[in-house]
């Protein structure tokens, strides 16, 4: 109790860290004010330049922690944590170190428990850090200089790189380790390291415009990146989860990759045109299309494992709906507008009188494309390129169903039927005649009734019941 | 035909060996390149340099010295009746392309491979060549894998080992009958009777190394093989089978399998019709289950059906699961770890955090769900101090409730 002596009652302490990265500071403030018995709730860790002024009122002197106060304890596996924790840019992250170290005096033995909320956190910190630290190792892409000073002639690699977090300083051996007889720099945002081959010497932050812009050996490498690629087995899901996009602007393989993919997309759709159907011999059945379907590997979308979702209704319906791509009730179900923006649209047919069952429903894009968000599974708008690929399929469904009015819903529906692309607003309202002869009717897409609210969604509901109202009109005197 | 440049063989050969899985470049000795004259560290943990759009890591250069083959093994792109562009390097071209990409830290290393020009030997040679030149000349001290020539001299075979992290040798097909009608020149005896020789030179260079400190090292990050799936008619059952063997037999670090991919300019031979990329990636979960999941092969075979094929729609464990139901649901504040590594959805980090954590305190299901990445999935297998699963383990649909939601479907459609 000796230590409360030296701490003015309900002080408030405020240290300013020299260094983000600074684990040594960090950690021998961290110790005096543990043995000075200063709360996690009684400090608070600024980062340099953050803002002081917002602690203003606090003590900025350390306390004197008592000589007879007990050692600091601290488990190994916290300081492996920590070193690592300390190095991402969470602001919070100096005071989730000392609640811990704090908790730790209680409770040696609290790293053990990963269901606690700090201890989570730490471990997550930590676990960011060093996958940025690993992406560094790999990624950072050495350029060439050949300097031509009559004391530094020689070889210089000069790499820039982005990293996320407060790297730079705890990899430098790393580097200094593989490249020993190597002349190099890194630079990078935060600062810059460079070695001479017995020197470790740090500089202050860095542009790219700093770094050279091209290597002799970049065509090579690009050339192997090209040639090992298995374009059979296309993934690009898994080359995004371990190398995603952020990365690319600082690798000059990154920039293949849009052809390497179209090329092989364009390989396996030749295959499966080779194999199946050609594209100048449109199926002859709704039946053919489906099962033809099975297999189309035109875009990515069909990368992403879903299933493709088939239009159906009558095979002489005089009105075919077409909407945007299936979403993830219609992948699981395997039909079409059977969600909530099926519903939604199944309530609005009704009011105008249009009867959904006459009517043939599809999609101008077949699956589903989406991304994981936790356990959801989050719809993603086709890209232009994808509509344009998909477009066979509804243009072979359109050539056999033969309707009298199409109904486009929303933008990629309009594409998917037009070939290019149109703005709702403009478009709605006035019919386009089609190439066969039918026309086509363009109005928004039921879930974005459903994004919206408020005032904005009911004058969108009442165009769009406008819209439902006119086709229903329309398609009375084409039938009649 | 005029002379090819260096990147024109560079897209040949580089092309001709991606058909090899393995691009690994862990485990092996801590090296850097402190005190030598020239470059290279290896720390332990491979390192993935960049991933090409087949979602593939690519971490050493991954080149064949030539593509060019007296052999004719049906499904290889580079097989003496194939109709493809051939090429040829130097040891020196690849030793000069491999320290160029590794000063730009674009690998980890060289994986070096060959088709058989002249003779067994005379190809052999030529790697050894190339890797002797990265080591002696250079000091290079990054990673570099060798795929050793079986027919060659184990005289040859050996001094690969010395310069090489790891060397390796294809036994190709899993089943002795396949490699005799789709790689007539290879011989199972031979190639099994090689990787005898590199596993006792292994031993006996770990055991010199106890005893002489400077005793040069001997492939320190072990031997690897690969099995190719999917060209023969060898079930699941088979290869883990194989797998096994030749992990007990020969004290292999990894057996790599490679879903036979059909390739340009195939043979009459082969099936037209690849096998589907899951059924590798279902081998590989076997193989994770006995390496590190504790499951004797004979187990994992328990998991395969009648066909002994492993279910393509859910992964071996829960099908080995599903299979021992009787063992379930564990009590996860009392089941002790080898069985708590058997809860499908349980990995071993998990499963380590749940030990830990349980001496805190009894564990709740909510405590289990941030240990897991899925809590819906391990829940049936598994009592807490709140929860019990009322039947679960009893219910005729499990299966359908765990099984991934697309393959289900697909189910329902056939």
């Amino acid at each position: 109790m000796t230590a409360l002596q030296h701490v003015k009652l309900g002080a408030y302490y405020v240290v300013t860290l020299p260094e983000p990265d600074d684990f040594d500071f960090w950690r021998e403030r961290a110790r005096a004010l543990v043995q000075s018995d200063v709360p996690p709730d009684r400090v608070a860790w600024v980062e340099p330049g953050g803002s002081g002024n917002l602690f203003s009122h606090g003590e900025r002197r350390m306390p004197v922690p008592d000589v007879t106060a007990p050692q600091v304890r601290a488990s190994r596996a916290f300081v492996t944590l920590a070193k690592n924790a300390i190095l991402h840019t969470d602001a919070e992250r100096f005071a989730l170190l000392y609640r811990l170290l704090w908790r730790h005096q209680a409770n040696p033995r609290i790293m053990e428990d990963k269901t606690d909320g700090d201890v989570r956190r730490i471990d997550e910190l930590a676990r960011i850090v060093r996958r940025d630290s690993h992406k560094m190792h790999a990624f950072v892409r050495f350029r060439l200089v050949e300097e031509s000073d009559e004391e530094e002639a020689g070889e210089h690699y000069v790499a820039w790189f982005e990293p996320e977090h407060h790297i730079l300083r705890a990899n430098a051996g790393f580097f200094m380790r593989r490249f020993a007889n190597m002349k190099w720099s890194i630079l990078t945002p935060r600062g810059s390291l460079h070695w001479d081959g017995k020197v470790m010497e740090e500089g202050p932050p860095a542009q790219r415009s700093d770094a050279p812009v091209g290597d002799p050996a970049e065509d090579l490498w690009r050339k192997y990146y090209a040639s090992t690629f298995n374009p059979s087995r296309l993934k690009i899901g898994a080359m995004l989860k371990e190398m995603p996009k952020k990365y690319w602007k600082n690798m000059p393989e990154a920039s293949l990759i849009p052809e390497l993919v179209a090329g092989a997309q364009a390989r396996e759709s030749a295959m499966v045109a080779a194999g199946e159907i050609k594209d100048e011999a449109r199926p002859d059945t709704l039946a053919a299309i489906e099962k033809a379907l099975q297999t189309c590997r035109r875009c990515p979308i069909a990368e992403l494992g879903t299933n493709p979702v088939m239009g159906e209704g009558l095979l002489d319906a005089p009105l075919m709906i077409v909407g945007e791509q299936p979403g993830d009730q219609e992948d699981v179900q395997g039909r079409p507008f059977v969600g909530p923006a099926g519903q939604l649209l199944d309530m609005h047919l009704a009011q105008a009188g249009i009867d959904r069952q006459g009517a043939y429903v599809t999609n101008t894009v077949k699956h589903f494309k989406y991304v994981m968000r936790g356990k959801r599974r989050l719809h993603q708008s086709p890209t232009a390129k994808e509509i344009d690929s998909c477009r066979w399929w509804v243009d072979s469904e359109r050539a056999l169903v033969k309707p009298r009015l199409v109904l486009a819903l929303g933008a990629s529906a309009a594409r998917g039927v037009l070939g290019r692309t149109v703005s709702i607003s403009r478009a709605r309202g006035v019919p386009k005649m089609l190439d066969d002869g039918s026309e086509l009717w363009i109005t928004a897409h039921p879930s974005y009734l459903l994004r919206l609210e408020g005032p904005a969604r009911e004058e969108q509901e009442k165009l769009f019941t406008a819209d439902l109202a006119a086709v229903a009109a329309r398609l009375t005197e084409l039938v009649a | 035909m005029g002379q090819l440049t260096t990147i024109e063989k560079l897209e040949i050969l580089a092309d001709a060996a991606k058909y090899d899985a393995s691009c690994a470049s862990s485990g092996t000795a801590k090296k850097n390149s402190i005190g030598g004259k020239g470059i290279g560290s290896t720390e332990g943990m491979g390192i993935c340099h960049a991933y090409a759009p087949d979602g593939r890591c690519i971490s050493l250069l991954k080149v064949l010295l030539t593509n060019h083959c007296i052999f004719d093994c049906h499904y290889c792109i580079n097989r003496k009746s194939s109709d493809v562009r051939r090429a040829r390097f130097t040891p020196q071209e690849v030793v000069d392309l491999t320290l160029s990409f590794y000063r730009r830290n674009y690998i980890e290393g060289l994986f070096l491979s060959s088709g058989i020009i002249k003779s067994s030997n005379h190809t052999m040679e030529q790697m050894v060549e190339t890797a002797r030149i990265l080591r002696e000349e250079h000091d290079f001290r990054g990673y570099i894998h060798l795929k050793t020539i079986p027919e060659a001299d184990p005289e040859l075979v050996y001094q690969a080992g010395l310069y090489a992290d790891r060397v390796s040798i294809n036994v190709e097909l899993p089943t002795d009958a396949g490699l005799t009608r789709l790689a007539p020149d290879k011989n199972a005896r031979q190639i099994e009777g090689a990787m005898g020789e590199v596993k006792s030179s292994i031993i006996e260079n770990k055991d010199a190394r106890k005893r002489f400190k400077h005793a040069p090292r001997f492939a320190p990050a072990g031997q690897s093989t690969q099995m190719i799936v999917g060209a023969d008619t060898a079930s699941d059952a088979d290869i883990v089978g194989k797998a096994s063997r030749l992990y007990d037999g020969f004290g292999l670090r990894r057996v790599y399998y490679s879903a036979f991919s059909p390739i340009p300019d195939a043979s009459a031979v082969l099936p037209l019709k690849r096998p589907p990329l899951i059924r590798e990636h279902r081998l590989y979960q076997s193989d994770w289950l006995m390496r590190f999941y504790g499951y004797s092969s004979r187990e994992v075979m328990q998991a395969t059906g009648t066909d002994g094929m492993l279910p393509l729609d859910i992964d071996p464990k829960l099908a080995w699961a599903l299979n021992f139901r009787e063992n379930f649901p564990l009590d996860v504040n009392r089941a002790p770890r080898e069985m708590l590594l058997r809860v499908p959805g349980l990995g071993v980090r998990a499963v380590n955090r749940i030990i830990a954590a349980r001496r805190h305190h009894l564990l709740r299901l909510d405590d289990v769900a941030k240990l897991t990445v899925s809590i819906a999935k391990v829940r049936p297998f598994l009592v807490a101090a709140d929860w019990r699963p009322t039947m679960l383990t009893d219910r005729s649909d499990l299966r359908s409730l765990l099984a991934p939601r697309q393959e289900q479907l697909e189910l329902f459609a056939a």
